[in-house]
């Protein structure tokens, strides 16, 4: 871990003002995967930016039925919250599904939508790699790769992005809220917030340099079963080899009427195809929702199984569902 | 190979990257004062800002209870309590614990009475090498807190109603703390036990 | 005492409700509990250490062509970078211990390559990475599967590498009944959750150098002697410390680079200097369990009576290394059948170290050759378990003496009748909602050795006896069945024993490790203790026939003395030894078990989960019930990792283990584990050892990890031969049937 200066700001104003003026500053909440990098020197931040004090903890109802959910939210406590178990059981299941006891007390919701993607070659500093060196190649490609992206990857770039919860708030269609050095708030919809890995696989979110997220908000719940399947090596405190996240609402004859869907484990964001969503609703049929959702997937070798995987978990999935 | 004529201009394990800046412009090492309440008393302690919670109470406060296993979050064996909840403190920092409150294995027992939970481990033999379990007890103790809580968790069936302490849910709750004698069922039973006496 | 007869009568006999073999608590387990149980790098008996850093070779084979440690040096805190170019001399390797930093040439990947040391932990940390090396880089050899062709015929292990009897391949040619089927294991890591960890303190003095290592060791006196060789000291003035071990299995048997690297770090600086691996070095810089292929070939008459036994092994080490996985020794004794083959071959590859992990040899090698049964079975119809019954041999079918002991055949009957394994249903037909349920069994057994161990007793005069011993407890309960076997064989209660051990000052032990820990060490303390008793009739004047020690005192025909008061001003002493003699020839020695488990397959996804597992093993004499379950369990638990996770991954272009952390190297969470229990039943081997007990660790995952496989395959039909069984393999698995069916079609 290289040496940084520690600043622990207690306002929203100051920690943007902080990111203005030092330009190789990391924001630090949880730091469950910021602390984790550093040990490794995979992130060199000459300065970290402690906002933990920041006001952005708490979890408010929004004027349209939805809920805000402040940065610094701890994944427990937001697993834990009654809306959350009662209205986006989505949301609750798949940050349960995440880490362990113990990470999800300290992992916040804003630090947890900006975990770095996953590879090993990533976390090897002797390996090349086009995310942590631009231009050095990527190992992953022709390498060991169970763990990869099967859709959206580049030839630069195949890592996946690890989370559990962005795939839930991918299919709750969140929104992210943050505030700019000079102060300008934004909300970015969740669908334009983590990005493919293009040729610029360095750059993971639409975030821009010192841009702070202070809140997710989610608009007022889906009715529907929620589900969230996470399909993983060992039965717990593992990544996802896939997992799917559904809300589906059982219409006539058993059809669903309404489903949303979401994929992790498979690329670089969460992977939601509308298409897929579209074509479960007409015909009924997890096969022709999968054939949407796999359009264009590529196995690397060692991962070419989540390409089957990713189809029997849909149906097993939606099945649940219409049986629920 | 192309891929290993790469290499060759790679550096050692832990490098950085093979252009990193060098040392001169780095930041020099930083200090802070920290003041942290552990097991009940007031620590003030000057800390290099790269200190991780785990290695202040290691190196820097001779409470050797808490232990490092992996440095990274993926074994739970520096499992500490802050402000009554359970954490990895190998992935926090020290100077971020500024006025908080640490319970650490050394702090549970009451004088020569030992904490249900460890009674409870020594009874069923809930260990055997012994390394990762402060860790398993700080865990099992912040655990049966957060069902206390009413906290569900990944094997909690209905999410609105409150889980009861099956086995199952020992299980999953506690799996942030991997034990490689493999301990597990008798650190089950140990906290099945302990959580009728606490 | 030299094991050549059977040991006869003994005062541990006859003793149901005696102290070796009660479940009591763990003597040390209060400082466990507490966080008290101070481990290596934790000593504070060694002041004001530096903390060292370890920079290993980021590429499996070249030359360092540079080696820039300029910025290392200039970095704040930094006392010492140590490189090729500055380490001081060093002796011989022995065994596989290795001089450290050795020239230029890189040989595998993870081979370190400069040792930086600073004043704080976060600095030599930082200094670390900033050591630059250039390579001309080599393409290495790291594929078993590609190499397999030039393995070689390694050099003799404790056994010879290959053996035959009778004809093979007549044999086989002509069995009506035949198999022939290639198993593979992969690389697995110990992941003993204390990483490998030191602090060392060096010691110029008139007779010579001396220096302490406070380390992470199952074996002190081979640690002792190889780092004499190495560190070029005279034995005596190597020093090693060990008193709580975080984990072993295998990892900590020999001295790994940090020890050497702290002791020649403390010798340039004058200073202790601690270091412990990191995690992600353990992966490469300690050592790991080669992967291996297996062919096993097996003849048999249609009643499932085998007549021919083929296992053959391809293993893998570094470069220079001669360790090879002994994974066909136990197929040796296991089955009856006139025509045998073995043969083990070694592959030299630009991989890290490879070296012995929890049954070397024998959990791999029942990996295979227990599913291998499983396969014969099937294809005879024959239920499992009878197959094994059928094939159990009189004596030792390739030694040709008789068993010390052999239950296996009790085991497999207890637990088919414990577990239900009447139940069982057809291949494939067994479901409960989403799951595939299967049940399966597999033999245990694993080599009972014996090895040369000393101990030293002392009867102090308040009445209490201190046991002493360079013996280790990583986690096996040493400190308590020693603390058991001293206050049964003086007749004092176990808090009136002190268990002193981990400590090159005190008699040479055997250590912890292969099984023989227990026997060897408990043996020798057995010794002592006896050697005792007679000095203590002796000085008493009293008569040693019929005497008995019991309540803190020593009964004799109508005399009876308080121990406290035999022990007089200065105390009494005693020491005892025990060897290994004819009762290894003339016996083959094995412990034995059975292991029986119930997997679920999720339909849908090919996700594969334990639900429940029950193992019955033989050991001999119990010392502990509550201790020796722990460790029966934690082998099961390990083999369930065998069965159905544990993998490093090797990039062969690169040469290294690429999933090199606990977050992609998968061992057993809790989640993983539901009800299992574990059973022994009764035995007592009087040719193994004075105790009359046999090891435990290791029988436990012998045949654990097949149990599941099997399983596996009763649920689903699937017979997967690559370990470990993922989630994919099945879907291949159900891929490959279903193009078979639409082939058909």
């Amino acid at each position: 871990m290289k040496a940084f200066a520690y600043e622990r700001p207690a306002t929203v104003q100051d920690a943007a003002r902080l990111a203005a003026e030092r330009p190789s500053a990391r924001f630090i909440a949880g730091g469950t995967n910021l602390l984790d990098l550093m040990k490794l020197q995979i992130e060199t931040p000459a300065t970290l930016i402690d906002v933990n004090r920041l006001p952005l903890a708490e979890v408010t109802e929004t004027e349209e039925g939805g809920l805000r959910i402040g940065a610094l939210v701890r994944n427990s406590d937001l697993a834990a919250h009654p809306r959350v178990r009662t209205d986006y059981a989505v949301l609750g299941k798949a940050l349960l599904a995440g880490a362990s006891g113990q990470l999800r007390n300290k992992a916040t919701t804003a630090g947890n939508l900006l975990q770095r993607t996953r590879c090993y070659y990533f976390y090897d500093t002797t390996k090349p790699c086009n995310k942590r060196e631009p231009g050095s190649g990527c190992a992953a490609i022709g390498g060991f790769n169970r763990i990869m992206a099967v859709l959206g990857a580049s030839d630069s770039c195949i890592a996946t992005n690890p989370s559990d919860m962005n795939v839930a708030m991918r299919v709750l269609d969140a929104t992210v809220e943050t505030v700019d050095p000079q102060g300008a708030r934004r909300s970015i919809p969740i669908a334009a917030f983590h990005r493919l890995p293009g040729d610029t696989p360095q750059i993971e979110t639409d975030l821009k340099p010192g841009e702070l997220i202070t809140a997710v908000t989610l608009p007022k719940p889906v009715e529907g079963v929620h589900l969230y399947r996470k399909v993983r090596d060992r039965a717990s405190y593992a990544f996802a080899t896939v997992s799917v996240a559904a809300i589906i609402a059982k219409g006539e004859g058993g059809k669903p009427r309404l489903a949303k869907l979401a994929f992790g484990g498979l690329a670089h964001k969460p992977w939601r195809v509308q298409a897929a969503e579209a074509a479960l609703v007409e015909t009924g049929s997890a096969d022709a929702a999968a054939d949407r959702v796999l359009d264009g997937a590529r196995g690397q070798g060692s991962n070419d199984f989540k390409i089957p995987l990713t189809r029997r978990t849909l149906r097993a999935t939606v099945a649940e569902a219409l049986r629920a | 190979m192309g891929s290993c004529a790469a290499l060759a201009t790679l550096g050692a394990s832990l490098r950085g990257r093979a252009e990193a800046a060098p040392a001169a412009v780095d930041p020099q090492p930083q200090t802070m004062p920290v003041s942290l309440e552990i097991n009940g008393t007031r620590h003030d302690l000057t800390l290099d800002t790269r200190t991780t919670l785990l290695d202040a109470l290691r190196e820097h406060l001779d409470l050797n209870g808490s232990k490092k296993g992996c440095d990274h979050g993926q074994c739970g064996a520096c499992t500490v309590l802050v402000n009554g909840r359970r954490i990895n403190s190998c992935l926090s920092l020290a100077v971020m614990h500024e006025g908080d409150s640490v319970t650490t294995i050394e702090g549970l027992a009451d004088g020569d009475s030992l904490h249900p939970l460890q009674a409870a481990f020594l009874h069923h033999d809930g260990y055997q090498c012994g390394y990762c379990t402060p860790g398993q007890i700080c865990s099992a103790a912040g655990m049966l807190s957060e069902v206390e809580a009413g906290w569900p968790s990944h094997v909690t069936d209905d999410l609105t109603r409150k889980a009861s302490l099956t086995d199952e849910e020992i299980r999953e709750r506690m799996s942030g703390n991997i034990c490689r004698c493999s301990a597990y069922p008798n650190i089950v039973a140990a906290i099945r036990d302990a959580s009728t006496k606490i | 005492m030299d094991m050549n007869q059977p040991i006869g009568a003994t005062p541990l006999d006859g003793k149901p409700d005696g102290l070796v073999g009660r479940p009591i608590d763990r003597i040390d387990g209060r400082l466990k509990v507490t966080g008290r149980a101070p481990y290596a790098y934790e000593t504070r008996d060694l002041k004001n250490p530096a903390y060292g850093f370890l920079v290993e070779a980021g590429i499996a084979k070249g030359r360092i062509r540079s080696l820039d440690v300029s910025a290392a040096k200039r970095a704040p805190g930094v006392l010492l970078v140590m490189t090729h170019e500055n380490v001081p001399e060093q002796g011989e390797k022995k065994e596989q211990v290795y001089p450290q930093l050795q020239g230029t040439e890189i040989r595998f990947h993870g081979q370190p390559i400069a040792f930086v040391v600073a004043q704080s932990f976060e600095q030599a940390r930082a200094a670390a990475a900033l050591v630059r090396a250039e390579y001309d880089v080599q393409t290495p050899e790291a594929s078993l599967k590609a190499a397999r062709p030039n393995a070689v015929e390694p050099k003799p292990a404790q056994t010879p590498p290959d053996s035959e009897l009778g004809d093979f391949d007549g044999a086989f040619a002509s069995a009506p009944v035949t198999l022939d089927v290639e198993y593979t294991t992969p690389v697995q890591i110990h992941a003993q959750m204390e990483p490998h960890a030191t602090i060392a303190s060096w010691e110029a003095g008139p007779d010579g150098d001396r220096v302490t290592l406070f380390t992470a060791n199952q074996m002190l006196n081979r640690g002792q002697t190889s780092l004499a060789s190495v560190l070029k000291l005279k034995p005596e003035n190597v020093r090693l410390v060990s008193h709580y071990i975080g984990g072993g299995f295998g990892s900590k048997l020999q001295p790994q680079p940090e020890a050497i690297l702290s002791a020649l770090a403390s010798r340039s600086l004058k200073r202790p200097v601690k270091v412990a691996l990191t995690r992600q070095q353990e992966f490469h810089v300690a050592t790991h369990r080669t992967d291996t292929i297996q062919r096993i070939r097996l003849g048999a008459d249609e009643t499932g009576r085998l007549t021919a036994i083929a296992h053959e092994s391809w293993s893998a080490t570094a470069p220079g290394d001669v360790f090879y996985e002994t994974s066909a020794v136990v197929t040796r004794s296991l089955y009856a059948a006139q025509n045998r083959l073995t043969r083990h071959r070694l592959a030299n590859l630009n991989v890290p170290i490879a070296s012995a992990m929890r049954a070397p040899g024998e959990a791999v090698g029942q990996l295979a050759f227990e599913c291998a049964m499983d396969e014969l079975a099937e294809h005879l119809k024959i239920d499992p378990i009878e197959l094994r019954i059928r094939n159990e041999p009189e004596q030792d079918p390739e030694k040709k003496v008789p068993f010390s002991t052999r239950q296996l055949v009790a085991c497999m009957r207890e637990g088919a009748q414990r577990f239900g394994w009447d139940k069982r249903g057809a291949t494939g037909a067994t479901r409960d909602g989403q799951w595939l349920v299967g049940m399966g069994m597999a033999a245990a057994s694993r080599l009972n050795p014996l090895m040369p161990s000393q101990a030293g007793v002392r009867l102090n005069p308040d009445g209490t006896l201190t046991v002493r011993m360079a013996m280790t407890d990583i986690g096996t309960g040493t400190y308590t069945i020693l603390a058991q076997i001293a206050g049964e064989m003086m007749g004092l209660p176990i808090e009136r024993i002190h268990v002193e051990i981990g400590d090159t000052a005190y008699p040479k032990a055997a250590g912890s490790g292969g099984s023989f820990g227990a026997g060897s060490a408990g043996s020798a303390l057995y010794v002592a203790c006896d050697n005792l008793r007679q000095a203590l009739l002796q000085s008493a004047g009293m008569n040693a026939e019929g005497a008995t020690f019991s309540e803190g005192r020593v009964t004799s025909g109508n005399r009876s003395e308080a121990l406290a008061d035999l022990a007089g001003a200065q105390g009494v002493e005693a020491k005892g030894e025990i060897k290994p003699g004819a009762m290894k020839e003339k016996y083959s020695q094995h412990s034995f078990g059975a292991h029986f488990a119930e997997v679920g397959v999720d339909a849908d996804t090919g996700e594969i989960r334990l639900r429940r597992m029950l193992g019955v093993f033989t050991g001999g004499r119990i010392l502990n019930q509550k201790t020796a379950r722990s460790q029966a369990l934690g082998g099961m638990i390990f083999g369930i990792g065998a069965a159905l996770m544990e993998a490093a991954e090797t990039d062969t272009r690169y040469g290294y283990f690429v999933n090199h952390d606990l977050a992609e190297y998968h061992v057993p969470a809790h989640a993983d584990v539901p009800a299992i229990d574990a059973v022994f039943l009764p035995e007592l081997d009087d040719k193994a050892n004075p105790l009359k007990s046999k090891g435990l660790g290791e029988v436990s995952i012998c045949g654990a990890g097949a149990a599941l496989a099997n399983a596996v395959y009763n649920a689903t039909g699937l017979r997967i031969r690559d370990y470990p069984l993922t989630l994919d393999k099945v879907i291949d698995g159900w891929n490959e049937r279903e193009g078979a069916a639409q082939r058909r079609t």
